[in-house]
């Protein structure tokens, strides 16, 4: 990711919640992010891990408890959420029921002042941009959850927001049309050059559709880094299992050279393995292995790990192949059916498996 | 084919009976509590009055008409409007109109501020503002009267600490009239306010925020329009009651500052006119019904020019 200005900027941001009991709950823990300038950043976590209270104080519905957020660097935190130049896409869209479609979109340049003239052609443009140009006069009631989420988009990029905040804004749509949406909105972030940050607990949504992305976890981002990174290099043992499907192993580090360790497995043999930024465990550590960075062999041959085949399952474009290993542990392959079929395993033999080059990776903790 | 239709619209058929007898209590109440002396009403008011009291029956005559809003010179026989009936009519409406907005005004901010609370408070707040319907009307208004009269606390107080020379007059005047109902019809208000309040989807006043629009534009673009339909059954349920009310002003305003309640029950007592009490009566309820007619008229007038 090229270094380009700082959109928003969270420094050490802490949110506390007064709960019913006694004790107030952390929300945000300390959190430190920078967004890029026209960058497509997500924060990616499971619910209650603290990312819609992020996007909330970045929107000024919230306020933090500690810390700063900056918007070009300039403090926002204290700033009402009418006073920022950043608009809300809701989970629920939260259209106005009583106005009509382009009432909706035009209501924010409204507030603004906009003369009406100008009010007028930017709600037309906004319409043509959506795609909705012949829904105009309806009521929001009237139109279908799809072109709601259309709605709600045209009018959030309508007063032209320095950047555009979107609260898992496809999860109340069906499949396809979620699929149909991730390319719309890509492209509204392509056309219109507005930072997007983007809420999500969808992990294949955050992979596909993000420039980059931060995992989060109990009120703590764990990692940020580009989709790739995150995938092939996850630095803790949540991340790795948020996202895709991932292997463990036990063992311990032997020796370290320049970005890479040997580490001697529970399971008796030693691989190289790659290591995470910011310096590694001492001690008894855990590699992670994704199961289509694996191969599947005939036990005879000079596999790394050992085991018996007990389930095939055929998926159409690859196959899984779940191993039991020495120690009762499982251990997943996936490889990509050839034309033709793909060497046969028979469930109940024994098979070998062996890692791709830089497929092992340590994890921090 | 035609088996299974005659089988289904027999089970119709059993649907409509069914309805009808489960609503033939409230309908019969209806007609024979409500229907009925508003017949006996009307027929009153076409008839000469008794000498004492009551009507002289099978007599007909527009007297009780003529006398809502005319009289007669007892001299010259001149027709001229009647001042007085017309005063009253007019301060009414003007009392039930200002009781209404006060209303409003006060509940308003009331409901949203029991709206915005967690769900246990809610309850809490709600109770309290049901706590006045515990007591007799007639003993909260006395309490009023204890407040404001001459005597009463707040002029006692002023005079003790020297801030008047002489007690303010409030009792039977018609802002004794508008306080009184002010408190008593408050709850109707906010309740029906309460429950359109409590149904706002409160993310839509965040994208109002969200959308750059100040505290006064959410309130009056987003919140107003969302919560009409309170705002229309509360100033109904204040307006209606408002506009007949008898104990309050009776007893705050007095002769002084005589509302239509008042009035109407004089002619069936002192005054020994029940054509003419009857007359008002019906005056009364067509002008609640006008009322209504205008102001649901205008209410939604206004809404669909909001969109």
């Amino acid at each position: 990711m090229a270094a380009g200005r700082s959109a928003i900027e969270a420094r050490g941001v802490t949110k506390l919640f007064q709960g019913a009991g006694q004790e107030a709950v952390k929300a945000l823990d300390n959190v430190s992010v920078s967004i890029q300038e026209n960058e497509f950043f997500t924060l990616l976590g499971p619910s209650g891990c603290g990312k819609t209270t992020l996007l909330r104080l970045i929107a000024g519905f919230d306020f933090p408890t500690e810390g700063e957020i900056l918007l070009y660097g300039e403090d926002i935190a204290p700033l009402p959420p009418f006073q920022r130049p950043v608009n809300t896409v809701f989970q629920n869209y939260a259209l106005f029921p009583h106005m009509t479609v382009a009432q909706n979109i035009g209501f924010g340049l409204e507030m603004l002042g906009k003369p009406k003239s100008e009010t007028a052609s930017r709600v037309d443009q906004m319409l043509r941009l959506v795609r909705m140009e012949e829904l105009k006069s309806r009521k929001t009631s009237q139109i279908s959850g799809g072109q709601q989420q259309r709605v709600a988009l045209a009018r959030a990029l309508a007063p032209q927001p320095k950047v555009l905040l979107l609260d898992e804004p496809l999860s109340a749509l069906d499949y396809k049309l979620r699929k149909d949406m991730q390319i719309e909105l890509k492209r509204l972030q392509h056309q219109t050059g507005i930072t997007f940050i983007f809420v999500t607990h969808d992990q294949e949504e955050a992979l596909t559709m993000s420039d980059r992305l931060a995992v989060m976890s109990k009120g703590k981002i764990l990692q940020v880094g580009s989709p790739h990174e995150i995938y092939d290099r996850p630095a803790e043992r949540f991340v790795a299992n948020f996202i895709g499907e991932t292997n463990f192993l036990e063992g311990e580090i032997v020796a370290v050279t320049a970005g890479e360790a040997k580490v001697k497995l529970a399971l008796g043999p030693t691989i190289s393995t790659g290591v995470p930024e910011g310096g590694l465990p001492k001690g008894s550590v855990t590699v992670v292995v994704r199961p289509e960075h694996a191969n599947l062999v005939k036990a005879a041959g000079r596999a790394t790990l050992a085991g018996v085949l007990e389930t095939v399952v055929y998926f159409g474009t690859d196959t899984h192949y779940h191993v039991r290993l020495a120690n009762g542990s499982e251990f997943i392959v996936r490889q990509q059916n050839s034309h033709g079929g793909n060497e046969s395993f028979k469930t109940g033999s024994k098979v070998g498996v062996t890692f791709d080059d830089g497929a092992a990776r340590v994890l921090k903790d | 084919m035609a088996s299974v239709r005659e089988a289904g619209e027999a089970t119709v058929r059993q649907d409509v009976r069914n309805r009808w007898l489960l609503s033939a209590p409230a309908l019969s109440i209806i007609f024979l509590a409500a229907l009925g002396p508003l017949f006996i009403m009307l027929l009153y008011s076409f008839m000469v009055k008794g000498d004492y009291g009551d009507v002289k029956f099978w007599q007909f005559s527009l007297d009780g008409w003529f006398k809502v809003i005319l009289e007669r010179d007892i001299f010259d026989d001149s027709v001229t409007f009647a001042d007085a009936h017309l005063s009253v009519f007019w301060r009414s409406i003007k009392l039930s109109f200002a009781t209404t907005i006060l209303c409003l005004i006060f509940g308003f901010p009331t409901a949203y501020f029991i709206a915005t609370r967690s769900e246990r408070w809610r309850d809490v707040w709600l109770f309290l503002v049901t706590i006045p319907f515990w007591t007799n009307l007639l003993i909260r208004t006395f309490a009023v009267q204890e407040l404001i009269r001459n005597e009463g606390i707040i002029n006692s107080v002023l005079l003790r600490a020297g801030v008047i020379a002489a007690p303010i007059q409030m009792m039977f005047t018609d802002f004794a009239v508008m306080v009184g109902m002010v408190y008593v019809f408050l709850p109707l208000m906010v309740l029906p306010l309460y429950a359109s309040m409590e149904k706002l989807d409160f993310r839509l006043v965040e994208a109002g925020y969200d959308l750059y629009a100040g505290r006064f534009q959410v309130l009056r673009r987003v919140i107003v329009p969302l919560v009409r339909p309170g705002i229309i059954a509360g100033s109904i349920l204040v307006f209606i009651p408002a506009l007949g009310a008898y104990v309050t002003p009776r007893l705050l305003g007095g002769g002084k500052s005589m509302m239509l309640g008042t009035l109407i029950e004089l002619q069936f007592g002192q005054g020994r006119d029940w054509p003419l009490g009857s007359a008002l009566s019906i005056t009364l309820m067509a002008i609640v019904m006008v009322a209504l007619l205008v102001y649901v008229r205008g209410v939604s007038a206004s809404g669909s020019r909001h969109g």
